[in-house]
């Protein structure tokens, strides 16, 4: 009977099946791990709150609609599209910085007719390392000093325009998100070293155009205590939270720090403190390996992608979903900065879960449409 | 150009160079979850248990419950002090409107003066846990509370909390040997346990109730509850229910305390009652006194300077504290020390003349009878109060036998039980007159001290106290407030005990002493004749002392000069003489001749023996509880 259920596996993990359905079914796996796992927390982070689990879980259907429907789409097309995708959202960002709407002093939003409401910089998440793809994918690798700063120009013009709006994190990710597909394409590592020695230079620059809350956030974060009811809380809350987690933590819905509100954004940025305090570090280290596991998986697919164009982006995708996760992870635990960053497929909240999954469907596509060798 | 360089590509070159990149890219990612891993290990483990203890802070949050205080009755059970509700204005900030729109709001409602504002702001500033409230206005008037009452729905964070705050029904004649409660300061925590006293807001600041401040004070009730981050309780996790605090019951007698204020009419003075048979302290009246009600309140500052800056010292003790001449009054004592020693006898006689002279040619110490008493026995020197022969008695005596044989009676020392701060007046002696002025003691500085003058300073509490143990024939009983602690009699634990035997050679002097104290009341030359007439015995002994007014009433002020150059008028009594059940010290500063405090010790023994009070004092009759 073993021997059968053992064939069976086979049969299901067999690759022609996945491939005609353009599937990448280890991927599939780890991101339903993954999204299990968030629900999970999440339903103890809202404070047992069924229907927040409902919407969530809607999302991410919508999410893996999305992304097997770009699963379809073979790659080509993709490179193709990307230098007018690029451009078309450029445009958008400049409409945005025009007529943008938004709240909380930041304008990140186009109003759409019939009340919705679209955000170009999160879509360009993913169409900013298409067009470095796109630019590197007919060019010798690695590139030149001039193709490095034309790239440069083509990363740094939308992100800071992303930051003008303002919006730190997303800024960050769109950056970073080129920056990783010049490194994939073979950036010499002088140029690396070189741009980590000018990196202190530019943060204070940085500094200086900062708004006075993004100010803020950093001061805090160099020293919580200083306010401690006021932009210190969160921190020392998250901080509170995790440590009082300890080993194994305070058990499934027992987090106090949680339950009785004492950590904010609890159900959002900061959802992995509830993770921390209820089920301690083992629990935040099964929810890195999830996470590893995803990463993996879209690094061997960089690795082993038909050509540069598909290289440059699935690696990029990759590492940029790292990032977001590292970047929160790093907030909630007090080592990086609060920059509103959500932790993927896990925090609560919509758009970001449709983007993460997209760029995952472009993954799959780019898995499953190679020319068998 | 770009096809031209495509034809020269090394596709698989490049490949490896992405592939490459990509291992390079997963070490990274490995470091980097690396390092977050770290960051959980040093906050869930190694500093665990610092967040453990945080967390545990936010969400344990301990209520102190202040216990009622115990209440002090008299010896009738009339209340003293008592507990009435009353109404604070407090204010949650996290739930109220900003400062100025809260300021605007409140206005419309209730009176709120700046002072009070700029305390709320000061208390803002504190540290404090988020949700608690803090306290804008205290006791509201009734007036005020309704008010505000019908407001508070608009008021969000705004409310009205209940509170007990102490309120003593009979006020300024009490004030003193009672005391008061007042808002408990940061000196006063340091001399208590800091966490019984969360959430209290009085402290015993004088009198018994400040003695007596941890019996009457209780236990605070203590309930751990789990709180949100709103502040609002979840569930109680433990709670331990407030121990009131003991009654007291004093051997006071409130009606007698009243009479005996009254009685002082508009002089300054003091008045001590005793029942010589246990020390309890019947009355202890102190003039002029103030209203401690004003202390629970919370007493403006003007208004405290006022009474502090007063000439007639309304805040000062002076039953415990007031330094007199003890002057006649400490005849007997000196006449039953002259008998201990063997200078005198009750058979001797002695030529009395106008005054005395230690040498011929000398000082004169004059009687008070210009022409002086002629012949008279020690009996006759009580009688009519000769000085001369006391006079003559103490330079004899010298100081060191007087100084042995009155401490026996606690002059120079404190002996009240349970009151702090009384003061120890001076029982002076060759060593304290050595330390002092560094001058050996003279023979006339004996003289003096022989009709009380001189270097010898008490306090009403010391002579009330001889006062007592003569009325009680040696039995020495340290004065005591209270009689009751609950249910339980109260006990007292002195440094040299609580009582004591005063042992003469011959017992039968204290008898004869009685007697003598009994013929100044009765004999037609007596000093306290003006008694004549009581339906039982009263023994006494007048007393003039030459003012030398209190130490801290030195300032020179005209207006008062005439009177102040008044004698204090004393008098020591008790009755009735051959059991005498109070024994009583009045004296009137500057009241010129004995007659006042001998008539006020009169109407005391009539009152208190046979319930002769005029009519207003009937109302302490009715027993309030």
């Amino acid at each position: 009977m073993s021997l059968q259920f053992y064939q069976r596996i086979l049969v299901f993990t067999n690759a022609r099946l996945w491939r005609l359905t353009h599937v990448d079914v280890l991927l599939l796996v780890a991101l339903l791990i993954l999204m299990s796992g968030g629900l999970f927390i999440l339903y103890s982070a809202s404070g047992q709150n069924v229907a927040m689990v409902e919407r969530q879980l809607i999302r991410l259907g919508i999410g893996m609609v999305v992304c097997l429907a770009l699963a379809q789409l073979p790659p080509k097309y993709m490179r193709r599209a990307s230098p007018f995708l690029f451009v078309f959202l450029v445009g958008l960002l400049v409409c945005v910085l025009l007529f943008g709407v938004g709240a909380k002093g930041a304008q990140r939003w186009l109003a759409l007719p019939g009340g919705l409401r679209f955000q170009p910089s999160e879509i360009m998440k993913i169409v900013m390392p298409m067009m470095v793809a796109w630019y590197f994918a007919n060019r010798q690798l690695p590139p030149s000093l001039k193709e490095i700063v034309t790239v440069l120009v083509i990363i740094t013009v939308p992100s800071l325009m992303v930051a003008k709006q303002p919006d730190l994190g997303t800024a960050l990710l769109v950056g970073v998100s080129g920056i990783f597909a010049l490194f994939l394409a073979g950036i010499g590592w002088l140029y690396i070293l070189g741009a980590a020695a000018i990196a202190p230079i530019a943060g204070y620059c940085l500094w200086h155009v900062m708004h006075d809350y993004q100010k803020q956030r950093v001061l805090t974060f160099l020293n919580p205590e200083s306010d401690p009811l006021g932009s210190g809380w969160n921190i020392i809350q998250s901080k509170t939270a995790i440590g009082s987690g300890g080993l194994h933590g305070k058990g499934f819905l027992e987090g106090t720090q949680a339950q009785l509100n004492f950590l904010p954004e609890s159900h959002t940025d900061f959802i992995i403190a509830v993770l921390a305090e209820e089920f301690g570090m083992v629990g935040c280290a099964l929810l890195m390996c999830a996470y590893l596991l995803v990463i993996a998986r879209g690094l061997f697919i960089a690795a082993y992608a038909e050509d540069n164009y598909a290289r440059l982006l699935a690696g990029s995708i990759t590492l940029t979903f790292f990032v977001y996760m590292f970047v929160n992870i790093g907030m909630v635990s007090g080592i990086l900065p609060v920059v509103g960053v959500p932790l993927p497929l896990v925090s609560y909240g919509g758009t970001s879960i449709i983007t993460i999954m997209a760029t995952f469907g472009i993954l799959m596509s780019i898995q499953t449409h190679k020319r068998a060798r | 150009m770009g096809k031209h360089h495509q034809v020269f590509r090394n596709h698989r070159q490049e490949h490896s160079l992405t592939k490459s990149r990509v291992v390079v890219a997963a070490i990274f990612v490995l470091m980097m979850v690396g390092v977050l891993m770290g960051r959980l290990f040093y906050l869930q483990v190694v500093e665990h248990e610092l967040y453990q203890t945080k967390a545990n802070d936010n969400r344990v949050m301990l209520i102190t419950e202040p216990p009622p205080r115990g209440l002090i009755f008299d010896r009738n059970g009339v209340v003293l002090a008592d507990n009435r509700p009353i109404h604070s204005l407090t204010v949650i900030p996290e739930r109220a409107l900003s400062l100025p729109k809260l300021k605007e709001a409140l206005n419309e409602s209730i009176d709120i003066t700046d002072e009070e504002w700029a305390d709320y702001e000061d208390r803002l500033k504190d540290y404090r846990r988020p949700y608690q409230s803090i306290t804008l206005k205290s006791q509201l008037s009734d007036e005020e509370w309704s008010k505000v009452s019908v407001d508070l729905y608009r008021l969000d964070g705004v409310q009205v909390e209940a509170q007990l705050t102490r309120y003593y029904p009979f006020g300024e004649a009490f004030a003193h040997a009672v005391g008061y409660v007042g808002r408990i300061t940061a000196k006063d925590l340091k001399r208590v346990d800091r966490a019984a006293y969360q959430g209290a807001l009085f402290i015993g600041k004088t009198g018994i109730e400040e003695y007596y401040e941890s019996t009457l004070f209780g236990h605070p009730g203590i309930s751990k509850v789990e709180v949100n981050a709103r502040g609002r309780i979840m569930s109680e996790i433990e709670r331990q229910n407030p121990t009131p605090g003991k009654d007291l019951h004093l051997y006071m007698d409130a009606r007698l305390q009243q009479y005996a204020y009254d009685l002082l009419g508009n002089y300054k003075g003091s008045v001590v009652a005793i029942d010589p048979s246990n020390g309890g302290v019947l009355a202890m009246v102190s003039k002029p006194g103030f209203d401690p009600n004003a202390f629970v309140r919370g007493i403006s500052v003007s208004k405290y300077a006022e009474l502090r800056e007063d000439k007639r010292l309304p805040l000062f003790n002076r039953a415990l504290r007031g330094g007199y001449p003890p002057a006649s009054t400490i005849k007997p004592f000196m006449g039953l020390a002259g008998l201990e020693y063997g200078f005198s006898s009750w058979t001797e006689t002695y030529y009395a003349r106008g005054y005395y002279q230690i040498n011929p040619n000398g000082r004169r110490y004059r009687d008070w009878k210009r022409g002086g008493h002629g012949w008279i026995d020690l009996e006759r020197s009580i009688i009519e109060s000769v000085d001369t022969y006391y006079y003559q008695l103490a330079h004899k005596m010298g100081i060191t036998p007087i100084h042995t044989f009155l401490s026996k009676f606690g002059y120079g020392q404190t002996s009240i039980l349970d009151l702090n701060g009384a003061s120890a007046g001076l029982l002076p002696s060759n060593e304290w007159k050595k330390a002092r002025y560094k001058e050996p003691w003279y023979p006339g500085d004996s003289v003096n001290v022989g009709i009380g003058q001189g270097f010898m300073v008490a306090t009403p509490i010391q002579i009330a106290t001889a006062n007592a143990a003569m009325a009680a024939r040696g039995h020495m009983y340290y004065p005591r407030m209270v009689s009751q602690i609950a249910d339980e009699p109260a006990t007292f634990q002195g440094n040299d005990g609580v009582e004591h035997e005063i042992k003469l050679k011959d017992q039968r002097n204290w008898e004869r002493m009685v007697n003598a104290m009994e013929k100044v009341v009765t004999d037609s030359r007596g000093t306290g004749r003006r008694l004549q007439g009581a339906d039982y015995k009263i023994a006494g002994k007048t007393g003039t002392g030459q003012v030398f007014s209190l130490q801290e009433d030195e300032e020179y002020d005209a207006d008062n000069l005439d009177k102040r150059l008044h004698d204090h008028a004393l008098f020591i009594g008790f009755a009735p003489a051959d059991d005498p059940k109070i024994a009583v010290f009045a004296i009137f500063e500057n009241g010129g001749s004995s007659s006042k405090p001998a008539d006020l010790t009169k109407a005391l023994f009539d009152a208190y023996l046979y319930d002769k009070y005029p009519k207003e004092y009937d109302y302490f009759k009715e027993p309030s509880r």
